[in-house]
């Protein structure tokens, strides 16, 4: 029979060092059902039948955000055979508070003192007999780190399991444990024996998820309520506060006879963070730390990989190599071109960014891992909050300039759930790398300026900007978005020297999982979007495959045709326009080669070519229809990688559906206004679609505009406190 | 009263009262800030927000909107 052991601790209490050296190499990485947040199970090492399932970091058991009730539903409903509760020996009463806590469920428990090595250098002292007697449960001292006590600690936790040793809560000042009983006693049938002090509290706390678990009535409520307001009145506070309180103080008393922290006087950690952080050097370093991530990850050695893997290792060694291979075996062309542009194609497509993303997650790694992380949702906290997202959105914009897979990817590192989606919906308004041809393309075209002009691509990153404060504050205020701003009560761990193995791992992990669950959706895409392009109609009869010199005569093209009328009122209904836009979702610089096959300048042809520019300016001869155009591309659904990563992050369909029709809609609105405001303003009279533009600018700006009307709410309960 | 908002930085102060209710107040609580327990405050970020405070030995960050609800003596 399989064992099975969960891992809870804190944040920063090195849950992932005790994890990784647990598992070894046997993980597997996914995410809770139907959340962004990520699950790890592995095997522990040289036991095939232990299973040790790492718990999100959490500080505590409430109700209120996703990690803590994924957790607390895990240990109550899933029931593992044990805990291993891991704590910070260098930050040990507040990583005592979540023990507190876990003991009340009542499971078979662990509790490994980590950081041992820490503790000691500090000169701090814990006696872990005292202790252990406290907390009714055994206790190992660890050093994951160094890998010390790791061994003990699990082999203490499959014993705990095989004995089924029921743990004991601690106990609450009289008072407390009297009401506790009393609803014990009132509620016996309601919930069984085993969680009886968990249930207990998380009644008198009032916790409105086991409100609803025990399927309490309307009438059960109210004498709950009597029962619970009697000691809220009497001791002057909501009973929330009044069990954190009591745990504390159980802390307090517990600690005093076992715990002796030498006084400090300053930390290299403090150090480091009185420069880091200050007033006047806190933004310079910040802008140097992103512009190195940015110039290694984005502009030289992540570009220089990803070039490496789509042009040359791909594009000139294995494309030609397996397409020569395929000829001397005599294959048909459908299937050459099926293998060699269908799928290779599309699967190098996801491998192209593979490296690439490998360099980023290296260097988020090695923030996450030192601590600059927390810093950088410190200092940047304040300009995005105004709308909407966290001060750690910034990174995934950064990213996502360059590529915008790795910068949906790096929304990892957002707590928040709200917050992490609206920076996946939002972070591809940032024109990516792929995107820039297009920007150059359309520049050419409409003004015969080259892209190299200084003020060109500034100019789009900022329009990008413009287009996610607009798109936050909106979102911000619709009732998916809406509701308390996400606390900011954050904790800014120590500094050190990231650990290499750690930030492999990590490293690793998050590549594998994209390629693998990303990887599906891409493929499949690439050989629906390669079917469509190359089987059609030569006059007028389906002679199935046709190669792609002849696109027009495609399905397609025919589909374009179709559909190009959706287009119109954005300026650029013509059937060309819309291949080259559904060309666009299997990569964004595919538009330029789309164009180049559809004017019969060939594929190879350059953005930068004025034949482009000139066939491009007499399809779309308006200057309002070229930007549209190009607003439109730019902002709607992005390349078929980066949806495979919003489906991959957003681990939902629900919510990637959201984003791109989200995008797709905004970006189809905006480029409305443009080309129905320039064709008014260059004398194109007033028709439907000037009316209609008007009408979208006024939606918009009240979206933009009007009351929070989520705010209210808040504003009541903060009225009804004072 | 004088909140944690008002208190300087470098300045120590003893939490007497937590106002406000629900997610925000058992999230403050959580993290350690409960009656009678002493916070320092460190430092504010490089935009004057949010400010970064050290409880029960270690150091945290809240907004100042937030400390607002926390009533120091």
């Amino acid at each position: 029979m399989s064992i099975k052991i969960a891992l809870a601790g804190n944040p920063n209490c090195g849950k992932t060092t005790m994890f990784n050296e647990l598992t070894g190499s046997t993980q597997y990485v996914g995410n809770w059902p139907g959340v962004t947040v990520e699950k790890k199970e592995g095997k522990l090492k040289g036991h095939k039948d232990v299973i040790i399932t790492d718990l999100p970091g959490i500080y505590s058991l409430s109700p209120y955000t996703m990690e803590e009730v994924i957790s607390r539903n895990y240990l109550l409903h899933e029931a593992p055979d044990a805990i291993i509760n891991l704590i910070d020996g260098t930050n040990l009463e507040r990583n005592l508070y979540l023990t507190t806590q876990l003991l009340e469920i009542g499971l078979p428990m662990v509790v490994a003192v980590n950081m041992m090595d820490l503790v000691r250098k500090n000169g701090d002292k814990i006696d872990m007999k005292k202790l252990s007697n406290q907390l009714g449960c055994p206790i190992v001292e660890t050093s994951a780190l160094k890998g010390q006590g790791v061994k003990e600690v699990a082999e203490m936790a499959i014993s705990a399991a095989k004995e089924k040793k029921a743990i004991s809560a601690v106990s609450f000042s009289a008072e407390i444990e009297k009401v506790l009983a009393e609803i014990n006693s009132t509620f016996a049938g309601k919930f069984s024996k085993g969680n009886q002090k968990w249930y207990a509290v998380k009644l008198f706390e009032r916790d409105e998820k086991i409100l609803e678990e025990l399927k309490f009535s309307e009438s059960d409520k109210k004498q709950l309520h009597t029962i619970v307001a009697a000691v809220e009145d009497e001791l002057e506070d909501d009973s929330e506060s009044i069990i954190t309180n009591e745990r504390y103080n159980w802390i307090g008393h517990a600690i005093k006879g076992c715990y002796v922290k030498k006084k400090q006087k300053m930390t290299t950690s403090d150090k480091i963070d009185r420069i880091v952080t200050s007033r006047i050097l806190g933004l310079p370093i910040f802008v140097v730390v992103m512009s190195l991530v940015y110039i290694v990850a984005v502009s030289t050695v992540g570009s220089l990989v990803t070039d490496f893997t789509n042009d040359t290792l791909f594009g000139e060694w294995i494309q030609p190599g397996a397409e020569s291979l395929l000829v001397a075996v005599g294959a048909q062309d459908w299937l050459v071109s099926l293998v060699v542009s269908g799928i290779i194609g599309g699967v190098g497509a996801i491998l192209g960014f593979v490296p690439q993303m490998i360099v980023l997650f290296l260097l988020l790694s090695v923030l996450e891992d030192c601590g600059y992380m927390a810093r950088v949702a410190f200092i940047m906290d304040r300009i995005f909050r105004k709308f909407g997202l966290s001060g750690k959105s910034f990174i995934p914009m950064l990213i996502g300039s360059g590529c915008g897979v790795p910068g949906i990817m790096a929304t990892r590192t957002i707590e928040n759930e709200k917050d992490r989606r609206m920076t996946i919906i939002t972070t591809t308004f940032i024109p990516c790398g792929a995107k820039m041809p297009i920007i150059a393309l359309i520049m050419g075209a409409a003004f015969g300026t080259e892209m190299s002009t200084w003020w060109v691509t500034p100019i789009f990153y900022f329009m990008g900007v413009v287009c996610i404060v607009i798109a936050g504050i909106i979102l911000k205020k619709t009732k998916w978005f809406a509701g308390d701003p996400a606390p900011f009560v954050m904790e800014l761990p120590q500094y050190h020297v990231p650990f290499w193995k750690n930030v492999g791992f990590h490293t690793w992990e998050r590549a594998k999982s994209f390629i693998i669950k990303a990887g599906t959706i891409i493929f499949l895409s690439s050989v629906v979007v390669w079917f469509l392009s190359s089987f059609g109609w030569v006059d007028g009869k389906f002679v199935g495959y046709i190669s792609d010199e002849f696109m027009d005569d495609s399905i397609l093209a025919k589909i374009g045709n179709g559909i190009a009328w959706i287009f119109g009122p954005l300026g650029f209904g013509t059937w060309q326009a819309t291949v080259g836009t559904i060309m666009g979702l299997v990569a964004k610089e595919n538009v330029i080669s789309t164009f180049g096959v559809l004017f019969g300048l060939g594929g190879e042809i350059g953005e930068d070519d004025a034949g482009l520019w000139n066939q491009f300016a007499i399809m779309l001869p308006h200057i309002h229809q070229q930007i549209a155009f190009l607003a439109f591309n730019l902002l709607c659904a992005p390349c078929f990688a980066a949806i495979g990563a919003i489906r991959r992050e957003m681990n939902s369909l629900k919510w990637t559906s959201f984003a791109l029709v989200f995008q797709t809609v905004f970006a189809y609105l905006i480029a409305l206004m443009i080309n129905q405001f320039g064709a008014l303003l260059t004398g194109g009279g007033f028709g439907v679609g000037t009316v209609a533009a008007f009408l979208i600018l006024i939606v918009m700006v009240y979206l933009l505009v009007r009351p929070d009307p989520n705010k209210r709410k808040l504003n009541t309960v903060a009225a009804a406190n004072l | 009263m004088k909140t944690l908002r008002d208190v300087k930085c470098g300045e120590t102060a003893v939490v007497a009262k937590l106002q406000g209710e629900g997610a925000l107040k058992r999230r403050i609580m959580d993290m350690g800030i409960t009656k009678d327990v002493e916070i320092f405050v460190r430092k504010m970020a490089p935009l004057g927000d949010p400010i970064e405070i050290t409880v029960r030995g270690y150091e945290l960050s809240i907004r100042k909107s937030e400390a607002e609800n926390i009533l120091v003596k």
